[in-house]
């Protein structure tokens, strides 16, 4: 077999492949933290938390009542976005008209008593999901699983489908304008208070719905979403908050930045999206697709 | 004579802690235009976004189609059909020009299709695929008022439609003004341009320091011009 | 003014007699975490400037007075200044381009470089890794002149180096600078306007609140003798956000009053494993939610309708 630069092509795509799945996961929480953040002015720090619970979700509802991963994709955020429906109506609606900080520190509040709780119940080491599409194919350079291709293009599919929702639909007009202009907006008739407790409720379950596509290649535990926030943390600085599209190139673009570090400096690869945000600092301080706000 | 569509009593109103509005009385009948007049400050843009209910603390009396809309909250408020173009015209850039136009929901039966608006702005035909804030000052009022007619609202809260435009153009919404008057509509227009006003209004009310201090209806405009003139320091 | 003279007055009192109740680590960890929270407080209640990666320098400090003290063996003194001078250069780099972006970005930004700096000390040879630096010795301070090994006599020290962190601070807060900072807080463009060059003020604050930071990290890794992982994760800038907080932010003694509560808090709920996390995280959104001014200013604000009627 050929080589590229010393590196055997199965570790090579191998590596491509993981970081093209790390992005799918970057790609789908970068954009419900922007879509979030645009209506509600609050970095949601929970969404790290709304992740884990969809994993968790979809293991109890396949534990304990035996329902299927293809129906968990669909209930398991819908549970999760309700939640998160709750929680913006009995928390968070209360912050707006505060500083931008003050949201950070009430989701991270929300986070620690999420993360705690579940930790306390279920523990840290986690659970394993079963594969749902065992089995994959031979492309001669390397092994493909079935699971993690499917994950790949459902990630782009759920992206793509969210950015034609924003910039395509009547409900995405909505958002967009009341972006911009909430009163205005609701000064032409429409519930304003409403459309943002959807928002966040749309936002979450993204986050859930990510979270399910994970369990099967993830231990399923109440921390999986601690460390992951906060590297999407840096994906939404490093592309700016202003562009869905923008947020999807970013994400996808850094999880395969850190596959190719891992091929070829692998002691780097954890802090190479670090590296990126402090270059990008550097040279283009509103992010790659951000205007300064 | 037509019945009252808008009743304003004692309206008093608050940006925060200051006291704007300190008891304002004024009515408009069915299918009438009137305006606001007065000074730069006097209060006409306040009343506009107290009648649709965008300010933090209002008190008295607003009571439109006979509803009492005091206490509601603005979303509602548009509902009852009354439709609001500010000043700043509030043109959206993340839509496009279409997008904009189509923006406010439809309230009730009766409004302009969205050809007839196309009809009507001929230039937001052209650029309709355009974002909304690319448009020139003129097509962006054009947009601005064009986007109310739509949702089937009988009232119009115009807040100066013809603010740093070219003569051409502020003869031509003068035009548009005068043609939607002649559809039926209610309009509630805010002007600093007295001769504009006077070319289309069937009455004028004046406002000085957060009240209502005359009347004066179209008709006796030539006999009134000085006392105008002197309220609005012209 | 008299009060507040009185006040601490009272206060240095019951710090000097505090041993004598209570138990002495207890008090100097309390000790570190409160220098640690008026640093931050520094910061965010005097520049505006809210830090949520505050971990980085204080854990950082204390990897490099471990190793200044143990593997190159030398004098304490030497491993607290390497703790200040490290971290505050680290607060330089981090500092310049986090302030770079403003209001929430500047805290995503400061949470992601000290999630780097916590990735770097899982890796780095000198940290020790997931063991951390073990067994610090507690050499003589002064050339021999006072033995720390009693931990009544290495209190004495940690309360003098608190003071003078706290003094520091209070200082800076009542100087021309710290005017000047207030004024940029309150009003960027008109502090650029005035001609105050605001990214270098702010900047000289992050790298002062970073160096007082290191301070308090390289006094515990002393008094604790090791420096772990723990005190550079993300869950220690969110615990001295939340000293701050608890204590209220802008008001110079609330991060001592959080600091002691909340360490207090984790002694009595250590037992309770994950519940620490839990409660933590509720006491953010009750003082979110109903409390923004947190203890102390709360107290004041009592303390003033009372006087007033």
């Amino acid at each position: 077999m050929f080589e590229l630069l010393g590196i055997p092509p199965q570790a090579l795509f191998g590596q491509l492949l993981l970081g093209l799945i790390n992005g799918a996961f970057y790609a789908m929480l970068s954009l419900g933290l922007a879509v979030i953040f645009g209506m509600l002015n609050v970095i949601n720090f929970t969404h790290g938390a709304q992740y884990m619970m969809g994993a968790f979700a979809a293991w109890l509802l396949l534990g304990i009542l035996g329902i299927p991963f293809w129906v968990s994709l669909v209930v398991a955020p819908v549970i999760v976005g309700l939640f998160g429906i709750v929680l913006e109506k009995v928390l968070l609606k209360r912050i707006y008209h505060l500083d931008h900080l003050y949201g950070f520190l009430l989701t991270f509040g929300l986070a620690l008593v999420i993360e705690g709780l579940f930790q306390w119940k279920w523990g840290s080491s986690g659970a394993p999901y079963p594969n749902p599409i065992p089995g994959g194919f031979n492309l001669g350079f390397m092994f493909l699983p079935t699971y993690r291709a499917f994950v790949v293009v459902a990630a782009l599919v759920i992206c793509l489908a969210t950015w034609y929702g924003i910039e395509r639909t009547r409900l995405g007009a909505y958002l967009r304008a009341a972006t911009e202009n909430p009163t205005l907006v609701r000064a032409f008739g429409i519930n304003v208070p409403r459309l943002i407790t959807l928002t966040y409720g749309l936002g979450v379950g993204l986050a859930a719905l990510a979270g399910v596509l994970a369990a099967p290649i993830q231990q399923v535990s109440a921390l999986m979403g601690v460390n992951l926030v906060l590297v999407v943390f840096a994906v939404v600085v490093i592309g700016g908050m202003g562009s869905i599209m923008g947020s999807i190139v970013t994400g996808f673009g850094l999880g395969l930045i850190e596959g190719l570090t891992k091929v070829f400096y692998p002691p780097a690869s954890n802090t190479v999206i670090f590296v990126v945000m402090a270059l990008v600092l550097l040279i283009k301080p509103a992010g790659l697709f951000g205007q300064t706000k | 004579m037509a019945e009252t569509l808008l009743k304003v009593a004692g309206l008093q109103a608050w940006y925060g802690e200051s006291h704007i509005l300190h008891g304002v009385d004024f009515e408009i009948r069915r299918g009438e235009l009137v305006t606001l007049l007065g000074r730069n400050g006097a209060g006409k843009t306040t009343t506009l976004r107290s009648i649709m209910g965008i300010l933090g603390k209002r008190t008295g009396s607003i009571a439109f189609d006979s509803k009492e809309t005091i206490g509601m909250s603005s979303d509602h408020i548009a509902r009852l059909g009354i439709a609001y173009c500010p000043e700043e015209r509030g043109i959206f850039s993340s839509l496009n020009v279409d997008e904009n136009l189509r923006l406010p929901p439809i309230v009730k039966p009766g409004g302009l299709s969205i050809e007839e608006i196309y009809r009507l702005f001929p230039n937001l035909l052209e650029r309709r695929y355009s974002q909304g804030t690319k448009l020139s000052g003129g097509e962006q009022q054009m947009l601005a008022i064009g986007r109310i007619l739509r949702t089937g609202a009988d009232l119009l809260l115009l807040d100066e439609p013809t603010e740093g435009l070219a003569p051409v153009i502020v003869q031509r919404i003068g035009e548009i003004i005068r043609q939607l008057k002649s559809r039926g509509f209610t309009i509630l227009l805010v002007e600093q341009n007295f001769h504009f006003a006077a070319t289309v209004a069937d009455r004028h009310y004046v406002m000085e320091d957060g009240h209502v201090v005359d009347m004066v209806a179209s008709s006796d405009v030539q006999q009134s011009i000085g006392k105008l003139q002197t309220y609005l320091g012209v | 003014m008299t009060t507040q003279r009185v006040g601490y007055a009272l206060l240095i009192v019951l710090a000097l007699v505090a041993p004598t109740f209570a138990y002495p680590v207890f008090l100097m960890k309390a000790l570190c975490f409160a220098l640690f929270a008026c640093a931050f407080n520094l910061l965010l209640g005097y520049a505006g400037l809210m830090s949520f990666g505050h971990a980085m320098f204080f854990g950082m400090a204390g990897y490099f007075y471990g190793h200044v003290v143990k593997a190159w063996d030398m004098a304490p003194e030497l491993g607290l200044l390497a703790g200040v001078a490290g971290a505050a250069l680290l607060g330089l780099v981090t500092g310049a381009l986090a302030i770079r972006r403003q209001g929430i970005y500047f805290a995503m930004i400061t949470l992601a470089f000290a999630q780097m700096v916590y990735f770097f000390c899982i890796q780095a040879p000198f940290t020790g890794g997931e063991d951390g630096l073990q067994g610090i010795p507690r050499k003589a301070l002064l050339g021999g002149l006072i033995p720390i090994k009693d931990d009544k006599v290495l209190y004495y020290v940690v309360l003098a180096i608190f003071l003078f962190g706290y003094a520091t601070i209070y200082r800076v807060i009542y100087s021309p600078f710290g005017q000047v900072l207030k004024a940029i807080r309150d009003n960027e463009q008109r502090a650029l306007s005035l001609g105050y060059e605001a990214d270098r003020y702010k900047l000289l604050a992050f790298v002062l609140s970073a160096g007082l930071a290191g301070l308090a990290g390289a006094t515990k890794a002393m008094v604790q003798q090791f420096a772990t992982l723990t005190d550079v994760a993300a869950s220690t800038s969110g615990e001295v956000v939340l000293m701050a907080l608890v204590g209220g932010l802008g008001t110079i003694i609330g991060p001592v009053v959080g600091a002691f509560i909340i360490i207090t808090m984790q002694n009595y709920l250590a037992a309770t494993g994950e519940f620490v996390l839990v409660i933590q995280g509720a006491i953010f959104v009750v003082i979110v939610l109903a409390f923004r001014k947190g203890v102390v200013g709360e107290l004041a604000e009592w303390w003033k309708r009372r006087r007033a009627g």
